[in-house]
């Protein structure tokens, strides 16, 4: 594991930023970190690079602890990152900032940085402070992109872009990944981890809901609708596998995580007169995690 | 690790260059390219994005538009084409390979094999799609939605996979 977390937590007072999160990322993956405005993506970002400290529990990326400082500043030396503010010197310009982080790393890469130019058409004169959110998103991108790391930890990478923007940026990563770097990004965009992810963490109110490779929540979470003779009771349907139970006189609507054929095998024991399996999108697994915290 | 890190402009137009030694001397040519017939996954679909990639390369060999010793893009340039995860690419070609559809020669890429285009197969699949044709007419006809018909066809394929075990 490239970066894995044990118990983080992180507390404001008694708000719950982050609590008890485990993270698990295998080197090479592509990681979505999804969840809702607020629901705790930063702040667990902010503790994996060290920027801000955890309550309890602890991190560790490339075997370094995040909660140590010597190995924190290895960790950002190996690491790179685009952070939630996209946060850079105002007062210089693009030109300036991007020669002035190039003089750090050696490892600079002057072949992507020449291609992003062209591709994000950034106005070399313009001082940062003067950027749209899309242009300093991008130039935050190319800063980051740039230093040739092994990790990339991306908050909210596609923040401010447009459509054409976003895929030219999905294409970047996942040119990346073809390279071997591992790409950890968060979003609250459902699509853009649908499309490039390949292992998803869900996380609302500071806790993980989910975590599970994106094909595999593909393959065994379903809805069933099921229809019979007469009417039926929820508990009568409360098979292994199923989250959800929504009974409506003599129809019912089942959200299942696994064990479709074994459900649907039960509803032909209870004579079901009509039995229709669906595929779920992310986003309606998601929503459906959401549903199911609330209750 | 390669300094050659983004695909030539040429491949994004669907088409690859090609080195190859001949007498000595480097000939470049461009080879036409697979990728321009697999079009971009549908990642809301539902369903994984590695078998809509499977489906389109299958459907392509029983078509005929693929053929026994083409080679598929490379996992970098497939995945870029498509803007997927190249694990995903790997996945899928891995897959095929399983399947016997494809051939992985190490450090060549992946070629279509003899038996994924058995004529066989493509008999197969086409003498089906007029079967399916006339159903899926029949069904509208009776007033189902392209929606209904696509649960009931799920449905029964799942069903028929529980009867199987």
């Amino acid at each position: 594991m490239i970066l894995e977390t044990e118990a983080l937590t992180k507390l404001y007072g008694r708000f719950e930023a982050v609590r008890d999160l485990r993270l698990s990322v295998q080197a090479g993956s592509i990681c979505g970190f999804l969840g809702q405005n607020g629901a705790g993506k930063s702040s667990t970002i902010k503790m994996l690079l060290g920027m801000m400290r955890p309550t309890s529990g602890t991190g560790r990326i490339f075997g370094l602890q995040i909660d140590k400082p010597e190995e924190s500043i290895e960790i950002r030396k190996r690491a790179a990152f685009v952070s939630e503010d996209k946060r850079l010197y105002d007062y210089m310009s693009v030109e300036q900032l991007i020669r002035f982080t190039r003089s750090f790393f050696p490892g600079w890469r002057s072949d992507i940085e020449e291609h992003l130019l062209r591709e994000f058409e950034l106005p070399l004169e313009r001082k940062i402070k003067r950027l749209s959110k899309g242009m300093r998103t991008q130039t935050a991108l190319l800063l980051a992109l740039c230093r040739g790391a092994e990790l990339l930890i991306l908050d909210e990478p596609t923040e401010g872009l447009d459509p054409l923007n976003i895929e030219k940026v999905l294409g970047l990563l996942v040119g990346f990944a073809a390279e071997g770097t591992t790409i950890f990004f968060s979003s609250h965009q459902i699509a853009e981890v649908e499309q490039i992810a390949d292992h998803v963490f869900i996380i609302d109110k500071g806790r993980l809901l989910l975590d599970a490779p994106l094909d595999q929540m593909k393959e065994e979470y379903r809805y069933i609708n099921l229809v019979f003779d007469t009417p039926i009771q929820a508990p009568a349907l409360a098979f292994d596998g199923i989250e959800r139970v929504q009974v409506d006189g003599r129809s019912a609507s089942l959200f299942a995580s696994r064990n479709v054929e074994g459900i649907v095998a039960q509803a032909h024991a209870l004579h079901a007169t009509s039995i229709d399996v669906l595929p779920v999108s992310l986003k309606e697994i998601f929503l459906e995690s959401l549903k199911a915290r609330s209750h | 690790m390669t300094g050659d890190f983004f695909p030539k402009a040429s491949v994004r137009a669907g088409f690859f260059l090609t080195a190859r030694r001949h007498a000595g001397t480097v000939l470049l040519y461009y080879e036409y390219s697979t990728v321009k017939m697999l079009v971009k996954p549908n990642p809301s679909s539902g369903v994984p994005i590695y078998l809509q990639i499977m489906e389109q390369i299958k459907h392509a060999i029983a078509t005929g538009a693929l053929r026994p010793g083409d080679q598929l893009p490379g996992i970098r340039a497939l995945a870029e084409t498509l803007v997927m995860n190249p694990n995903t690419v790997a996945k899928v070609y891995r897959e095929l390979e399983h399947e016997g559809v494809l051939e992985l020669r190490h450090g060549m890429g992946a070629f279509v094999t003899a038996k994924g285009h058995s004529r066989s197969r493509t008999n197969k699949v086409q003498s089906a799609q007029p079967l399916v044709r006339q159903l899926v007419e029949k069904l509208r006809k009776q007033g189902l939605s392209e929606e209904e018909i696509r649960r009931l066809f799920e449905a029964e394929l799942i069903r028929e996979e529980e009867l199987v075990r």
